[in-house]
């Protein structure tokens, strides 16, 4: 069945079955693969995309439950790297192996637009779900604290 | 990165070859055979006339940084513009890059010579290239990050200009490499190469492989390690929307369809009959007595110094211990797969694989094509770990595209699939027996291993070397010292496990000795110092981990452990700083100290080792693999946790820099944590802990 949403910015119709989950919907049917499978289950965050702004696992959202609404994934974060997170991910060399990454960078920039300027209690919830192997969460966690401040306007070793 | 075929496209320019010059050194390390013969065009490098500098990257990166630490051995001594050099990863070709895979912290260790010759030899045919454009002596040439440079009358020539007639010239031998003091990019925290791809979504793992017309895999195994699929009803499967074809291989019931999910939708719907074999029985209850049991038969002997049973015949007192560890999964973020396109005289394959040789002979045999016919794309690792050295999954997708010619197919396993068939860090049993001297000085240290190979080795009585190693490894000067080793196998399919038998053994080996340290009354490191007179570079690094962890001058309710391994070339000392309230164990500060030689990239280094400490510290609190009838019991990420960014404890890392050829990084710190956090936690409850994972037995 037919199912349209806002992919990226723009107008997105699928005809797939509408228990698909968005994971596959994106990797497999729109060929958008930096979204990532990791678990199938929401226990490692891999596939987190922005539904209506608000990270979401990807892997056990059914499309039919995106329809009419807009959806972001990791190519449509910000044309050229530019959003904060990736600015600031990219200052700290975040990513190891970097499969996680894309979650990881989906999950702070929502966490971001809700929370101008997030406590390490807050990234410890906010990111709790997103698994890591290589373990670069104090690299995360950093590159967060610098991407508020990339979002407020400071430069690199200005006071926040 | 570029594709295989852009590399073979865009042959203009300089291309630069040298054969592996440590091929006999290898060899005696039994890590395999270099590239057999003279030196061929073999590239590594390859400069462009548009001033471009491509790497050929021969090491896949799983995260350890090869694409990026490689390519800073090559541009230093190349002496080229960073901002110009772009990568790929190379083809699989034996006869000029040797053996190709990523294992045992190799990737610095089998380069740091021959990719340094590479890019001097490169330079050199730069210089003499300009010489004789110029008609100059090229002792008046020198070169500055991408140029050539007249010093008469500071002429510049691109290398890129140079390219082409350079790449005409005789190749030269014997060119030497710079003094290090000159370094430009050695030794410098060079940002990764790969880090913009990967924080963009365009990275291309192995997952993301894309081939026009591709169809998407799931195959049905059975649950029983060893077992077989009896028969099948694939009626229902057939039916469900998506699903274009079902076929058996030798390892299960694979479902074909035009989607992942209709894929593993159709594999539901598969009703399968297995035929389980002996594996059934097996429980992990009866590994542990099974091992319990064969520690108490006779075992091979892998080291034995002096006399331990006199030893423990005048000793005072003779302790004991038992210690085990559990089987392991591997768990990288990107679970297993593979994709194939297999035609009647060609075999092509996209793998994210730390084998790259042994995914294209298995592709070989499978096929029954010559090794020549089959072409293996590296793609980026989702991590590694190990698990990705096994070329089972290879294996299964060259087998369904076998059955599909013509129809490339993409095999994902889903997670379950990966942590239920994996090939797990084997489990563990030893027997330990020690003394001391009227002194408190250890005077006998023994140890009785059981275990299963990690690798298919320890045939006809042999001591497998990885079992025991992390024991029989030990520095320590004790002069009644003894290790042996049986072979006790459960049938539990097993591989290489990051750091490998360090991963069990140095717990084991690091916690016992902190047990003779205790019935002797001597300080851990203080004992620990007194038995590495002897070695000084790890003397080093716990002297220097000891001093910046405030080793026992931890604040009031902190507790501190310490643990030292020597492994793949390698020294690191670690302290772990804890405090138990009320059972509950908190981790306030890991400090790691390593020697590991010269330093290529700072960062990464300290990256790895901060990886490697997170990656122990998972398998320390919460990793266990259990057994019932022969299956796994642990399907995901609910039933096999791992650390998360809320437990991330402060890990500080002080690298030791010496002048020894580099060591390994990627495996070094795994070792050292689950030790030196156990040995924190006796001294912070009185309780020595023996078995791991920690979890639920801290207070």
């Amino acid at each position: 069945m037919a199912t349209t949403f806002t992919l990226n910015g723009a107008r997105q119709t699928v005809n797939v079955d509408s228990q698909m989950p968005l994971l596959w919907v994106l990797r497999d049917t729109l060929g958008m693969t930096g979204t990532k499978f990791g678990c199938g289950m929401a226990l490692c965050g891999a596939c987190t995309v922005h539904v209506n702004g608000s990270a979401t696992r990807a892997c056990i959202t059914p499309v039919s439950s995106v329809a009419g609404k807009t959806v972001t994934t990791i190519e449509g974060l910000a044309p050229d790297a530019t959003h904060p997170v990736q600015q600031a991910w990219i200052e700290e060399d975040v990513p190891q192996c970097g499969y996680c990454q894309s979650g990881q960078l989906m999950a702070a920039a929502s966490l971001l637009s809700k929370t101008s300027s997030p406590t390490d209690a807050d990234i410890d919830e906010a990111l709790r779900g997103n698994i890591c192997r290589c373990g670069t969460y104090s690299q995360i966690r950093r590159a967060i604290h610098r991407a508020a401040e990339i979002k407020a306007g400071h430069a690199k070793g200005a006071k926040a | 990165m570029n594709s295989r075929r852009d590399f073979l496209k865009t042959s203009a320019g300089l291309l630069v070859a040298f054969a592996l010059p440590e091929r006999s050194k290898l060899n005696a390390q039994g890590f395999g055979r270099g590239p057999a013969g003279p030196p061929k065009p073999n590239a590594y490098l390859r400069i462009a006339p548009d001033d471009s500098v491509t790497f050929i990257i021969t090491k896949c990166e799983m995260g350890q940084g090869t694409v990026t630490s490689l390519s800073q051995l090559l541009a230093d001594e190349l002496d080229c513009d960073w901002s110009k050099v772009r990568t790929e990863f190379a083809p699989v070709d034996p006869a000029l890059y040797g053996m190709q895979g990523v294992f045992g912290s190799q990737s610095i260790r089998t380069t740091w010579v021959p990719l340094r010759q590479a890019g001097a030899t490169a330079r050199a045919m730069l210089i003499e290239a300009a010489a004789q454009q110029w008609k100059v002596d090229k002792s008046q040439l020198r070169t500055d990050t991408g140029f050539v440079i007249n010093t008469g009358n500071n002429a510049r020539l691109s290398y890129g200009s140079l390219s082409e007639s350079a790449g005409k010239l005789p190749v030269p031998t014997g060119v030497p490499t710079k003094d290090p003091k000159t370094y430009k990019y050695i030794g410098k925290s060079i940002k990764r190469l790969d880090t913009r791809a990967k924080v963009t979504g365009t990275a291309q793992f192995g997952l993301d492989a894309k081939v026009p017309g591709m169809l998407y895999a799931s195959l049905q195994r059975c649950p029983v390690f060893g077992g077989k699929v009896a028969s099948f009803d694939a009626s229902k499967a057939k039916t469900v929307a998506g699903v274009k074809n079902i076929v058996q291989i030798s390892n299960g019931v694979a479902v074909i369809a035009d989607n992942t999910w209709s894929a593993m939708q159709g594999r539901k719907a598969l009703v399968v009959q297995y035929d389980e074999g002996p594996v059934a029985s097996q429980n992990s209850a009866g590994i542990s007595k099974m091992f319990a049991e064969y520690a108490a038969q006779p075992g091979s002997v892998a080291r034995k110094v002096g006399d331990a049973d006199a030893a423990f015949a005048s000793a005072p007192k003779k302790i004991e211990a038992v210690y085990e560890a559990p089987y392991l999964s591997h768990a990288p973020m990107e679970p297993m797969n593979c994709t194939v396109l297999v035609k009647p005289d060609s075999c092509e394959i996209w793998a994210p694989t730390q084998m790259q040789a042994g995914a294209r002979s298995t592709a070989a045999q499978i096929t029954g094509l010559p090794p020549e016919k089959v072409t293996l794309n590296s793609l980026f690792m989702g991590g590694g770990f190990g698990r990705r050295g096994g070329t089972d999954y290879v294996a299964e997708a060259t087998e369904i595209a076998k059955a599909m010619a013509g129809t490339p197919v993409k095999l994902t396993w889903t997670r379950e699939d990966d942590m239920q068939h994996d090939l797990y860090r084997p489990a563990s049993y030893v027997k330990f027996a020690g003394a001391v001297d009227s002194e408190g000085w250890p005077v006998a240290y023994t140890a009785k291993v059981a275990c299963p190979s990690f690798f298919g080795g320890g045939r006809g009585g042999a001591v497998d070397s990885t079992a025991v190693e992390g024991i029989h490894t030990l520095e320590y000067t004790i002069p009644n010292f003894y290790v042996d080793w049986r072979k006790a196998d459960p049938g539990i399919p097993t591989t290489f496990w990051r750091a490998v038998g360090y991963t069990q053994n140095t717990f084991f080996a690091e916690c016992f000795l902190d047990e003779l340290a205790h019935e002797g009354g001597k300080d851990p490191v203080e004992l620990r110092r007194r038995l590495l007179a002897k070695s000084p570079r790890l003397l080093n690094v716990l002297n220097i981990a000891a001093e910046k962890a405030d080793w026992a001058k931890a604040p009031a309710g902190h507790y501190q452990g310490v643990a030292v391994v020597n492994n793949i070339g390698s020294y690191n000392a670690q302290v772990a700083e804890v405090s138990v309230t009320n059972g509950k164990l908190k981790i306030h500060r890991i400090v790691c100290a390593v020697d590991c030689g010269h330093v290529v990239n700072p960062a990464i280094i300290t990256q790895q080792i901060e990886s490697g400490i997170v990656y122990g510290l998972s398998a320390a609190l919460k990793g266990a693999i259990t057994i019932d009838k022969g299956r796994v019991q642990q399907s995901n990420f609910n039933t096999y946790d791992v650390l998360r960014i809320d437990e991330m404890p402060r890990i500080d890392v002080h690298i030791v820099e010496t002048d020894n050829n580099p060591g390994g990084i990627g495996e070094a710190s795994v070792p050292t944590i689950a030790p030196a956090l156990a040995n924190a936690i006796f001294a912070a409850t009185g309780k020595r802990h023996r078995t791991l994972p920690l979890k639920g037995s801290i207070a």
